[in-house]
């Protein structure tokens, strides 16, 4: 934490130089590219924890019928590790974690906009997730109604709903709070010359996003404070047994956490964006259309909420609205997807780490956003609604996606975060085992929802044993591979990194490896005729 | 990207606003005892928008902000609009 490299005039911000030293230099530092990286170190504890309870599901499940614990228990594991993955690792996640460290670097600032609010933010993402885990282990026990605390039964469970309900209410002002920051960041603090159809398209993506995080989150917030109303005060807004309406807080529900997947997935297409350019040392194709595609996708995303609700009740016209527009989002993200495979067409590839997992995310995301499109269309979904086949989706898009695209982050910008390389052969390795591991533990889920295989089932027939077991054995091979990633980026010291070890364009591979506590000696500027990836 | 300009709104216009505010919220609570029956909700709401206007407008300084704000509140208010309707485009037609 404290290396560094003598050539650098100016101390490198792992060096404490305030008025603290180790540990409380950390905690009280406003620096936002320490808060990026306490932001990863919290995110991954709390990854570890997600996995293992993860694993903990699919050994219980290796078998029909009760193997080690009973259905209560699981009701719990799988609403904690729905809460712990969704609320304080993907949601917050590469926005938090390289939009803190990477961001206010590509536009050419020294900090955010509001540094005290960024580290305000962290705490409250901190107390936020101590308060979601308290609630496995306070009141009647862990609450069992799923990561989507659907009412009427979040409403009349004896469990700890109020505690989940509440960390996960306390996150979502540090979601708010970071994507203020950011709006008003990347307006107000581009370098000279950087017009917003200059920016990199990193910081475009986590434009878009910022605005979803300060739009749609507050309308969860709402709701979850009004489960605390329902069970402490008996105001019937869900529960019909006090004359409430449960698909009332479906929509509500949704209004949010839908558009929460695109904060989740659009920094993560922001990270593609920057790591295909770069390891094809080639312009990026349809810059404009990129940038533009990003908005179209945090607007249209907005209003797609209902897809998850086919079978709750609605009006057939509502269903027919939202699948339509289920439809449209798609299109944005195609655009998406034809863009990087245009960009690395005749460019000079090269398959280093970081260009591997994004390989493996476009791969990913596209049989998540495929089979997406299946759930979207009102028949099919009617079919396969509720099953392991939805299961593998959301995994193909949340982790195939988002976690593969946060590998791909950590490997690119690894060498700028601590000033030096990394073991290419082990991070080829460990991407053998997390990509071979994670089809199979989630492709036999798609094949045993078609077969009908329910979600959130502790027992299943027979059938299905194979589907399982497979999958049991994908998620050994996906922890053998994030223990070899955690090994190679943590346990060795590599070789002294260089300042641009990728031949990157953008600002943040023209300063020292690892960056100056206020990131440039003489602030940059971007000339008339300059683009952001001007490759020659 | 601009210098900053700060503007000083008079304790006078305060005032004011702050008196049409109390005003509105009594109207509010008179509108209460009178039985408008479908309209009370529609009422209620009409007040309570005056009211955001006025917020937005005077303690929140949109009236003095660039219109880039106005975009922003404009573009917000749209979002909630179309939230709205597709939300009914469930309760309406069941």
């Amino acid at each position: 934490m404290t290396e560094e490299k003598t050539h650098h005039p100016e101390p490198s911000y792992l060096v404490d130089t305030g008025k603290y030293k180790g540990l409380m230099a950390w905690l009280t530092s406003t620096d936002h590219k320490r808060i990026g990286l306490m932001y990863m170190y919290a995110m991954m504890v709390f990854f570890a924890v997600g996995v293992i309870l993860g694993m903990v599901m699919r050994i219980e499940l290796f078998w029909p019928g009760q193997q080690f614990y009973g259905p209560q228990a699981y009701n719990g594991i799988f609403t904690i590790h729905g809460i712990i993955m969704i609320f304080t690792v993907v949601i917050p996640g590469l926005a938090a974690v390289f939009g803190n460290f990477s961001m206010p670097i590509m536009i050419g600032a020294r900090d955010v906009a509001f540094p005290r609010l960024n580290l305000f933010s962290f705490y409250l993402y901190v107390i936020g997730a101590a308060i979601a885990l308290a609630s496995q282990f306070m009141g009647n026990g862990p609450p069992d109604t799923g990561w989507t605390f659907y009412a009427p039964y979040s409403i009349q469970t004896h469990t700890n709903v109020v505690a989940a309900v509440f960390g996960a209410f306390v996150l979502g002002f540090s979601s708010i709070l970071t994507g203020l920051n950011f709006i008003v960041t990347m307006h107000r603090m581009r370098a000279p010359g950087m017009t917003f159809f200059k920016m990199p398209l990193f910081p475009w993506s986590l434009y878009a996003t910022a605005w979803i995080q300060v739009l749609a989150t507050p309308i969860v917030g709402i709701t979850l404070l009004m489960i605390i109303a329902e069970r402490w005060l008996r105001i019937g807004f869900f529960d019909p047994s006090l004359g409430g309406d449960p698909v009332l807080y479906q929509h509500l529900f949704w209004i949010y956490s839908h558009p929460a997947v695109y904060i989740m997935i659009l920094p993560a297409m922001g990270v593609i964006t920057e790591i295909i350019p770069t390891f094809s040392q080639k312009k990026i194709f349809g810059y404009k259309a990129i940038a533009i595609s990003s908005l179209a996708i945090a607007l249209v995303g907005y209003f797609v909420w209902a897809h998850h609700m086919y079978t709750s009740g609605m009006s057939t016209t509502a269903r027919w609205v939202f699948s339509l527009l289920t439809f449209l989002v798609a299109v944005p993200s195609a655009i998406k997807v034809f863009n990087w495979v245009t960009t690395m067409y005749k460019g000079s590839i090269s398959l280093k780490p970081p260009f591997l997992f994004a390989l493996g995310f476009i791969f990913l995301f596209m049989i998540g956003g495929m089979t997406g499109l299946s759930l979207g269309a009102l028949a099919t979904n009617i079919h396969v609604h509720d099953t392991a086949y939805v299961v593998a989706h959301f995994h193909y898009i949340v982790f195939g996606g988002v976690g593969f695209a946060f590998f791909a982050a950590i490997f690119y910008w690894y060498p700028k975060m601590y000033g030096r390389m990394y073991n290419f052969k082990m991070a080829n390795w460990s991407f053998v085992f997390l990509f071979t591991g994670f089809n199979l533990l989630y492709f036999p889920q798609f094949i045993i929802g078609m077969m009908g295989m329910p979600r959130r089932y502790f027992d299943y027939l027979p059938q299905f044993t194979l589907g399982h077991q497979l999958s049991f054995f994908g998620g050994l091979l996906l922890v053998i591979g994030f223990i070899i990633m955690l090994i190679t980026l943590f346990s060795k010291k590599g070789a002294p990194a260089p300042d641009n070890p990728w031949g990157g364009r953008t600002f943040e591979w023209r300063i020292p490896s690892p960056p100056p506590v206020e990131n440039f000696e003489v602030m940059p500027e971007m000339a008339e005729n300059e683009q952001p990836y001007d490759y020659k | 990207m601009h210098p900053e300009t700060v503007h000083i709104t008079p304790y006078r216009t305060l005032a004011w606003v702050l008196i049409t505010l109390l005003g509105l919220t009594f109207i509010t609570i008179t509108a209460t005892w009178i039985d408008l029956s479908a309209l009370t909700v529609a009422v209620a709401l009409l007040i309570a928008t005056v009211k955001a206007y006025i917020v937005l407008t005077y303690f929140m300084h949109l009236k003095f902000e660039s219109s880039l704000f106005r975009v922003f509140v404009f573009m917000v208010l749209f979002i909630y609009v179309l939230v709205i309707a597709f939300t009914l485009s469930d309760y309406l037609f069941r």
